[in-house]
């Protein structure tokens, strides 16, 4: 006979459009076993547990909960099936105490503050969360927020617990008393799901390793019998050939210098944290990392757009003196003539009027120029005619709201504006993130052109075959340090993989 | 003048009254996230329907009329015109996510427009004074309690001498801050004003709460507006009587840093700043600046809270914004 | 497809046509009009005839089309004043204060000055300082805002108070005209604005201003920075501008045409000052701006509209004893029927089971 499994795929699919997010998924996690979820940004594992948070609800395909299948439509329904997954972004009542997160919205219990507390102070000391439960939210760290959202869930009464990328945000300290609850979770007979990308967590902390690749489950593993070679390989894949244009660099000389770039967020949580490296004209340096390692943070300290809380940014002209960036705005970098180019991340949050037609979203460059009180219009329309002849735009015309065309035309604007500005640096985030295949051959097309024409083009990306083929070097950040800059036509994938997880680089497991 | 400190106090507490249902409501509303400017408006059409609710019956019953009838029905005209009104602001503000501060001011035009209305056709109907009899005026004004009561020296004029108004008031407003503090209806209540999105994934019903404590809030702010004119106007209607009376509330509402407890004595502050300027003039302060430093204060109040960033004095983090699932 | 779908779903839409959105509005004035109807019926007057005097009352005579256009400067004026803020997303609601601070300023020169110069130039003084009152009026919040992020709609709201507190003041006390009546003296004759058609000058004034507010918003740098700022803060930044100096620069814009339109209203208007010098003017044009979608030209009609009901209510109360207050309420009404129509230009409704049309 068949052993029951505490949750069990069977055969799921789940489609956004004709992109499959989950491809047939067959998998089950058994009582008190930890299993990690592992795989790279985009291979899924976020959208197959959202299936049994009640989120997303799959095309194809069962679930199975101790055997016998259910319908999860809702979070409630999750909750029913004693289910509770800790999101990245936690749902919180700011200026709510934890305990009166924890109660909000039950009804089936009477409303009593202080036999609530004393209910979940039992949990807390049952798995050996250390949290003070009368603290408001606000006054918490991230990891005592973490905590609150997991006492959330088990105080529903979750037996399966999924998380996500739970130890993005927490401190090495931090996350060794997170694993430390999750073992004694483990202990009292819950099944855990812990999404990530970082193999030293698998290694230390799961029973089991499940590793999910661009939709597909390629393998679930004893994490005993493995090891972060084997792992790497089967989350990453073989190198995959994309033809990419790549030309050998000429000319080459160093145009950024950044030294001991440190920023921090507003809750003074360490983003980027000493990085130093040298970005130079004529060729493309990639940026490899997981999400949220300090990318976004050092393209906008260098655009002037963050707070730099220590080190240097210094850029060197063809033809003058080096200067020195931090400490300006983005208009004082701009008429100390930097021509820095910037292809932010959020397109139509920071890069793009979403409301305004092509020709006003040229405007964000040339806004100022000229004298006089009035915006010179005929030029930027000039330019959004060219860009939407050359790149080929697909929009009802140049006016139309840029927030109505598809996500490759909303790039195609943003990069073809940033480039005819004629730049001596291109940065760019995730530029070809959601794109289809040929417009994302245009952006790679357009990069290697500038680096022909002797600019420093920085890209931050997220597929390392791309970084592979596109890039003369690749530098890799964990954690928000620099963990290696290696030679992009001899590094392998493994290597990256290997750099992008650990810290420093040179830690031993 | 003498200055008569208990006369000042009782006559603060009058004053302060209606300034207490009229925040107390909008408190109420305020803290699911709706910020309901209409709250001038809602405090004419309580006063209009309140009056005209006591006159109608009044006239109805002649010599008959009975006090206790007469409060209760001006008490519920009142509170159904706020309920209509803010009914009105509910639906286009958040089935029709209008935007808040613009349907608030058009609440204010169309309130003191139908409250105005509503008291001049009586006006006209009656060809002059709209007034009520003698004996349902004092009931509406005068003290619940007996002359033995309120004789007791100090304790007596401070705590006993008042109308029936001011005691529902504060045993209105001691309830709301229980409500909202101490029960699940609040906790949930406060989680949809501050956090509308945590609330909804916590399986609370956002559009219900934020409909019932509009509605309700506003049925409160109107009968504000009734007891303004049936105590301290003397139960008469009179052109812009109760001009700026809505407003005071509104920043009252602020200064009280959005808890109903405050607005027990916060509201006796405000009423001694609205007469104070009877009671103590001094001849270097003109009457007018008396009236202004209820603003004034609120200003520095709210300027302060920005400063301090104390996270227990702001707004409700929702306030003024319209919810819509999917645009999480 | 998943049984628990809600039988209405709502989603955004921006793509409907230009006729429909205009016959929905139409429909929700419609509707506001059919609405008067049952208040006139309810207070025992024939519909039409009330409606026929509103409009036989406004527009039927020169007096009542000269109070229209007097009615509707202020209106105008003013929406123009806010448009640049609320496109900027900067919720000044204070506009009722910076009349009053402009008018202020302005009767200073005119009550006090009015010896010591001629006409044209007491008028531009009292002008230019109707503006500098205006503004500093409308500085004060936004620098708190942009400073500390200090709420500008409660701060806005509560600086009106004050500035019709200090008319009340000034009106009892320093400029108060027979000792004990309350009251500021007229203005004399070379500080009150010259007459074009009837009219004070100030009906050209808001009509030059709309055009030069249609200009500023869609042909400046100052009108672009403010668009972009209000679509969103972060681009603003990307794109190099300076947030609090717009957000400053803007506001101070504001509450000087504001307090223009104070000068106009004290000088063209009443020949004097006292504390209800914007008489709701402020709260109004909040109105006016928003349902003309800040567009200028938009607001010409709007502001004209409930200027004709203003005057139109005044002859009902007069020729058929309905309380002038009638005009609140249809006011009102129109307001309200127009703001709740926009959803219906903004959301579209999925019922369960229609399945959505492919974005084209």
């Amino acid at each position: 006979m068949e052993k029951v499994h505490a949750v069990e795929f069977k055969g799921i699919t789940k489609r956004f459009g004709s992109n499959v997010a989950n491809d047939n998924i067959n998998l089950y996690l058994d009582k008190g076993v930890i299993m990690s979820l592992l795989g790279e940004n985009g291979s899924g594992k976020t959208t197959l547990m959202n299936m049994l948070a009640g989120i997303y609800f799959p095309d194809e395909g069962e679930i199975l909960i101790d055997g016998k299948p259910v319908a999860i439509t809702s979070p409630k329904d999750a909750f029913d099936n004693k289910i509770g997954m800790i999101h990245q972004h936690f749902k919180l009542v700011d200026i709510f105490t934890a305990t009166e997160n924890i109660v909000l919205g039950l009804k089936d219990e009477k409303y009593d503050l202080k036999a609530a507390t004393a209910r979940v102070r039992e949990i807390c000391d049952r798995y050996g969360f250390d949290i003070d439960l009368n603290k408001k939210i606000y006054e918490m760290s991230v990891s005592e927020k973490q905590t609150v959202e997991i006492v959330k869930v088990l105080y529903r009464g979750a037996d399966i617990l999924i998380l996500d990328e739970p130890t993005a945000v927490l401190t090495p300290q931090e996350i060794e008393k997170l694993f430390f609850v999750l073992r004694a979770m483990r202990q009292d007979g819950k099944a855990i799901i812990l999404i990530t990308h970082k193999l030293n967590e698998v290694l230390s902390v799961s029973d089991v390793v499940a590793v999910l690749r661009k939709g597909q489950h390629i393998a679930t593993v004893r994490t005993a019998e493995t090891d972060e070679q084997k792992l790497t390989e089967m989350m990453v894949g073989h190198a995959v050939k994309l033809d990419i244009d790549r030309l050998d660099p000429k000319d080459v000389k160093p145009r950024l210098s950044i030294k001991d770039l440190t920023c921090k967020d507003k809750e003074g949580v360490v983003k980027l944290d000493h990085a130093s490296f040298v970005a130079n004209g004529g060729e493309i340096l990639g940026i490899a990392g997981i999400a949220g390692s300090g990318q976004k943070e050092l393209l906008e300290a260098i655009a002037g757009l963050r707070k730099v809380d220590e080190g240097s940014i210094l850029y060197t002209p063809d033809d003058a003196p080096a200067a020195e960036l931090v400490g300006k705005t983005p208009m004082e970098i701009k008429e100390a003539g930097v021509a820095l180019a910037f292809v932010p991340e959020d397109r139509l949050g920071m890069g793009l009027v979403g409301g305004m037609g092509m020709t006003e979203n040229m405007m964000l460059r040339s806004w100022n120029k000229g004298k006089g009180i009035f915006v010179d219009r005929k030029a930027p329309e000039e330019l959004a005619e060219k860009v939407y002849d050359f790149l080929e735009v697909v929009t009802p015309s140049i006016d139309y709201p840029v927030r109505k065309l598809s996500g490759g035309n909303v790039q195609k604007v943003l990069v073809g504006r940033e480039i005819a500005s004629e730049p001596s640096v291109l940065m760019s985030a995730y530029a070809v993130r959601g794109l289809d295949i040929n417009t994302s051959y245009v952006i790679y097309n357009l990069m290697s052109a500038q680096k022909a024409k002797g600019v420093a083009v920085i890209f931050v990306g997220e597929d390392l075959d791309v970084l592979l083929e596109l890039c003369d070097r690749i530098l890799v950040l964990c954690g928000g340090k620099v963990s290696g800059v290696v030679d992009a036509r001899t590094t392998s994938k493994d290597e990256l993989g290997l750099l992008m997880t650990k810290v420093g680089g040179k830690e031993e497991n | 003048m003498d200055f008569n400190l208990i006369g000042l106090i009782k006559a603060a507490v009058l004053n302060g009254t209606p300034l207490l249902f009229g925040t107390s409501g909008e408190i109420l509303t305020q803290k699911s996230g709706n910020m309901n400017l209409g709250v001038e408006g809602l405090m004419y059409m309580g006063g209009a329907f309140g009056l005209a609710a006591a006159f109608i019956y009044g006239n109805a019953a002649g010599e008959n009329a009975n006090g206790a009838v007469a409060v209760l029905l001006a008490l519920l005209a009142a509170f159904a015109a706020g309920v209509i009104g803010s009914l009105i602001f509910s639906f286009l503000t958040i089935t029709l996510r209008a935007n808040q501060n613009v349907t608030g001011l058009a609440l204010t035009i169309f309130g003191t427009g139908v409250g105005q209305f509503v008291g001049e056709l009586m006006r006209l109907k009656v060809g002059g004074n709209v007034s009520i009899s003698n004996s349902l005026k004092d009931a509406f004004a005068n003290p619940i309690f007996s002359e033995k009561i309120q004789s007791i020296p100090v304790v007596g004029p401070v705590l006993f001498s008042y109308n029936f108004f001011v005691y529902i008031g504060f045993a209105m407003a001691v309830a709301m801050a229980v409500i909202l503090n101490k029960t699940r209806i609040g906790l949930q209540l406060r989680a949809v004003g501050e956090s509308p999105a945590t609330a909804d994934a916590a399986g609370i019903n956002v559009t219900r709460y934020k409909y019932i404590a509009t509605v309700l809030g506003g049925g409160i702010s109107a009968v504000g507006g009734m007891v303004y004119t049936m105590t301290i106007a003397g139960s008469v209607w009179s052109h812009n009587g109760l001009s700026g009376e809505g407003w005071v509330a509104v920043a009252l509402v602020i200064f009280c840093l959005w808890k109903p407890v405050n607005a027990l004595w916060g509201s006796v502050l405000f009423g001694a700043l609205l007469i104070l300027y009877l009671r103590l003039p001094l001849a270097f302060i003109p009457t007018q600046i008396y009236k202004v430093v209820p603003y004034i204060v609120t200003a520095i109040v709210l300027i302060m809270v920005s400063m301090r960033q104390r996270r227990e004095d702001q707004p409700p983090a929702a306030l003024g914004l319209a919810y819509f699932r999917e645009e999480r | 497809m998943n049984e628990k779908t809600p039988f209405i779903r709502l989603a955004k839409r921006e793509d409907m046509p230009k006729s429909k959105v205009w016959l929905i509005r139409g429909g929700a004035f419609v509707l506001a009009i059919l609405i008067g109807c049952l208040i006139f019926l309810i207070s025992d007057t024939n519909p039409f005839k009330a409606y026929g005097t509103i409009l036989m009352g406004a527009l039927g005579k020169k007096t009542g089309f000269r109070q229209v256009i007097k009615n509707a400067v202020p209106l105008l004026g003013t929406a123009l004043a806010l448009a640049p803020c609320f496109r900027m997303k900067y919720w000044n609601i204070g506009a009722e204060g910076q009349i009053t601070m402009g008018a202020v300023g302005a009767s200073f020169f005119a009550l006090k000055m009015y010896e010591a110069m001629p006409s044209p130039v007491l008028l531009t003084v009292m002008g230019v300082t109707s503006i500098l009152f205006g503004a500093f009026w409308a500085i004060i919040p936004a620098l708190f805002k942009s400073r500390w992020g200090t709420n500008e709609t409660l701060f806005t709201l509560m600086m009106n108070y004050i500035a019709i507190g200090i008319v009340g003041w000034l009106q009892g006390g320093p400029w108060e005209g027979k000792p004990g009546s309350q009251i500021i003296p007229l203005f004399d004759e070379k500080a009150v604005l010259p007459k074009v058609g009837g009219v004070h000058i100030g009906w050209i004034i808001v009509l030059l201003l709309t055009v030069v507010m249609y200009v500023y918003m869609n042909y400046t740098k100052h009108g672009y920075e403010v668009a972009v700022l209000g679509e969103s803060e972060n681009t603003a930044v990307y794109a190099g501008m300076n947030v609090a100096k717009v957000t400053i620069r803007t506001a101070a814009l504001s509450g000087g045409i504001c307090g223009l339109v104070g000068f106009m209203l004290a000088s063209g208007t009443n020949q004097t000052l006292y504390s209800d010098v914007a008489g709701g003017a402020g709260f109004t044009a909040i109105t006016v701006c928003w349902l003309a979608q800040l567009n200028p030209f938009a607001m010409i009609a709007i502001a004209f509209l409930l200027a004709v009901l203003s005057k139109g209510a005044s002859v009902l109360q007069t020729s058929l004893a309905i309380p002038s207050s009638i005009s609140d309420i249809l006011t009102g009404i129109i307001l309200l029927c127009m703001l709740g129509c926009e959803f219906f230009i903004n959301y579209r409704m999925i019922f369960r089971g229609h399945h959505e049309k492919e974005a084209a």
